[in-house]
């Protein structure tokens, strides 16, 4: 099992199912795409993410029709700062697909995909708690995991492994 | 010491309604769950589950330790299924390693893998129904149990905490007689399960506790994030051992069993026949064991054998190496998901191209699942909201991590 080289053209990768329909919906949101360890990746436009998961939700082709996992990663001191990452799953094709959407540490914040999801309601609530990303729109934006008192976000890079004494 | 300020607040919409709080020590909660239940009498108008009272930042943890060091966390995760998640780690860091696993450790990895879901399934089994009154089942479970915890404890020194599996294969060969103890154990199991089926299935109370009961459909399952037997009770079928097969799955033969009821019932019926499945694939794993070696020919990511270390230079240079500096790992990220005995175990992990992962994030099946106990209770009786619970089977070192 020798590694293969990441593709990162988006013109390789354009024939894949899932990134052709999101390419045919809107390709302005498309801000590049990966294929890597035989994972997709695609990296879409902040404002555009809520419509592109509907997009892939509903489309009878691709059919995302669960959302299996919500996280982030920390890329401070870069920026944009954070990515968040959606891995979403069709129980009918059984294909996996990962959407990245990269936030600036100032303003961290993306549509709530609970309208679509109401199971993203926790996994969004956890990376609020974790990382101090705002989710637009979800129901009850709340420390999950953490006490409510809490005084920072655990996760972040810049937050101490053994915490603030 | 900090103030406490009372959380969450669950405000009352009249004053019709009440209140109440469930757990965090009450017995059927599975742990420190504590539920807050808005009522109306008995009905229940709101559930609002709070965790967050085992959350250690085992995650947080993670990017401190070197890959291998990293193994023992994950144990600690999910205390009821150490070793799929020691799996679902390894797995993910040997795909970003492109490293090939040696059939042997597959097979091993795979027959320790349904032991550990056997385990699983009989303490839900046995705590499921001692929190809906069959005291006796409870018994009759943890009876088995205790067989496979020997056996955990044969094979890696540990009843619950076994940390056996290693990047790269598993620890060591197993002791010589293990095999046959795993055969003794498994070969008479199919009537154990009877005993248990002969205690519940037809028994009128459980029915009558269990039937129609916490109801939910496939829509919602699928709209709440629900994985694995929860999933696959309300008619959705999906497996990932069969859909996306991981470390030889493929080569195995078992159904996955699938009920449209979508209630606490069926639930409960699949997974006592999810337990038969398990049951078949150890007896498989035994007759087909190959012979070979069990951890994989990379020398920079496997520590050396213990007899080679004390005689080849080479061998002495790698144990050191590993042990103080790690081993790098190219950069890149993955997500690998298996089915655990909840659902969906996926370990997303990222690399930076040192010997720490940048991030290890675990995807828990109970944390997910756990979302659909409102759809399931809100409009019930309190007293179902047990039934529910057990039946969705969290467990909330899983859920908090």
């Amino acid at each position: 099992m020798a590694l293969e080289p990441a593709i990162t053209d988006i013109e390789q990768l354009k024939d894949r199912p899932e990134l052709a329909r999101l390419l045919a919906w809107k390709a302005d949101a498309i801000q590049g795409a990966k294929f890597d360890h035989n994972e997709l990746s695609i990296y879409i436009e902040r404002t555009s993410l809520r419509e592109a998961c509907s997009t892939l939700k509903n489309d009878p082709e691709v059919n995302f029709d669960t959302l299996a996992d919500l996280t982030c990663v920390d890329w401070e001191p870069s920026d944009p700062r954070f990515e968040v990452i959606y891995h979403l799953f069709s129980t009918v094709t059984k294909k996996r697909l990962r959407l990245k959407v990269r936030l600036s540490g100032d303003d961290a914040s993306v549509d709530s995909l609970t309208p679509i999801w109401p199971g993203a309601d926790f996994f969004e609530r956890e990376v609020f708690d974790l990382f101090g990303v705002r989710f637009d729109g979800h129901p009850n934006l709340r420390r999950i995991m953490m006490p409510d008192n809490w005084e920072g976000h655990p996760l972040r890079k810049d937050y101490p492994v053994e915490g603030y004494r | 010491m900090a103030e406490m300020t009372p959380t969450p607040v669950l405000d009352v919409a009249t004053d019709q309604t009440l209140v109440l709080n469930m757990g965090p020590q009450h017995p059927s909660t599975h742990g420190v769950l504590r539920l807050l239940l808005e009522i109306d009498g008995e009905t229940i108008i709101r559930i609002m589950p709070d965790i967050g009272f085992l959350h250690t930042g085992i995650e947080k943890t993670c990017e401190a330790k070197f890959y291998q060091q990293v193994v023992p966390m994950t144990d600690r995760i999910d205390y009821l299924c150490p070793m799929t998640n020691n799996l679902a780690y390894c797995l993910a860091v040997e795909k970003l390693l492109g490293l090939e696993i040696p059939p042997r450790a597959q097979w091993l990895r795979v027959m320790l893998n349904e032991l550990t879901r056997i385990n699983s399934h009989l303490v839900w089994l046995g705590t499921h129904a001692m929190d809906i009154g069959a005291m006796t089942v409870f018994l009759y479970c943890f009876r088995e149990r205790e067989e496979i915890l020997r056996l955990f404890e044969a094979v890696s020194g540990q009843r619950m905490m076994t940390s056996y599996f290693r990047i790269g294969g598993v620890a060591i060969e197993p002791p010589l007689d293990f095999f046959d103890r795993v055969k003794r154990f498994i070969m008479p199991f199919p009537e154990r399960i009877d005993q248990y089926e002969n205690l519940l299935t037809s028994n009128p109370i459980w029915v009558m506790r269990t039937k129609g009961i916490a109801y939910l459909s496939a829509e919602d399952a699928l709209a709440l994030c629900a994985t694995g037997p929860t999933l696959r009770a309300s008619g959705i079928d999906v497996d990932l051992r069969r859909d996306n097969p991981y470390t030889g799955y493929e080569n195995f033969k078992f159904n996955v069993p699938v009920s449209k009821d979508g209630d606490v019932y069926a639930r409960y019926l699949v997974r006592v026949a999810e337990l038969r499945e398990s049951q078949k694939m150890v007896v498989q794993a035994l007759e087909g064991l190959p012979e070979g070696p069990v951890k994989a020919d990379a020398p920079k990511v496997v520590l050396p054998d213990r007899e080679k270390m004390k005689t080849q230079m080479e061998a002495l240079i790698y144990h050191f190496k590993i042990v103080t500096e790690g081993f790098t790992v190219p950069e890149g990220e993955v997500y690998m998901p298996i089915e655990s005995p909840r659902g969906e175990m996926g370990y997303y992990v990222v690399s930076d191209g040192t010997a720490k992962p940048y991030r290890v994030h675990m995807r828990s099946p109970s944390f997910a699942n756990l979302q659909s106990l409102r759809k399931m209770c809100e409009g019930r009786l309190i007293a179902d909201v047990v039934a529910a619970i057990g039946s969705i089977d969290i467990v909330l070192g899983d859920c908090d991590r």
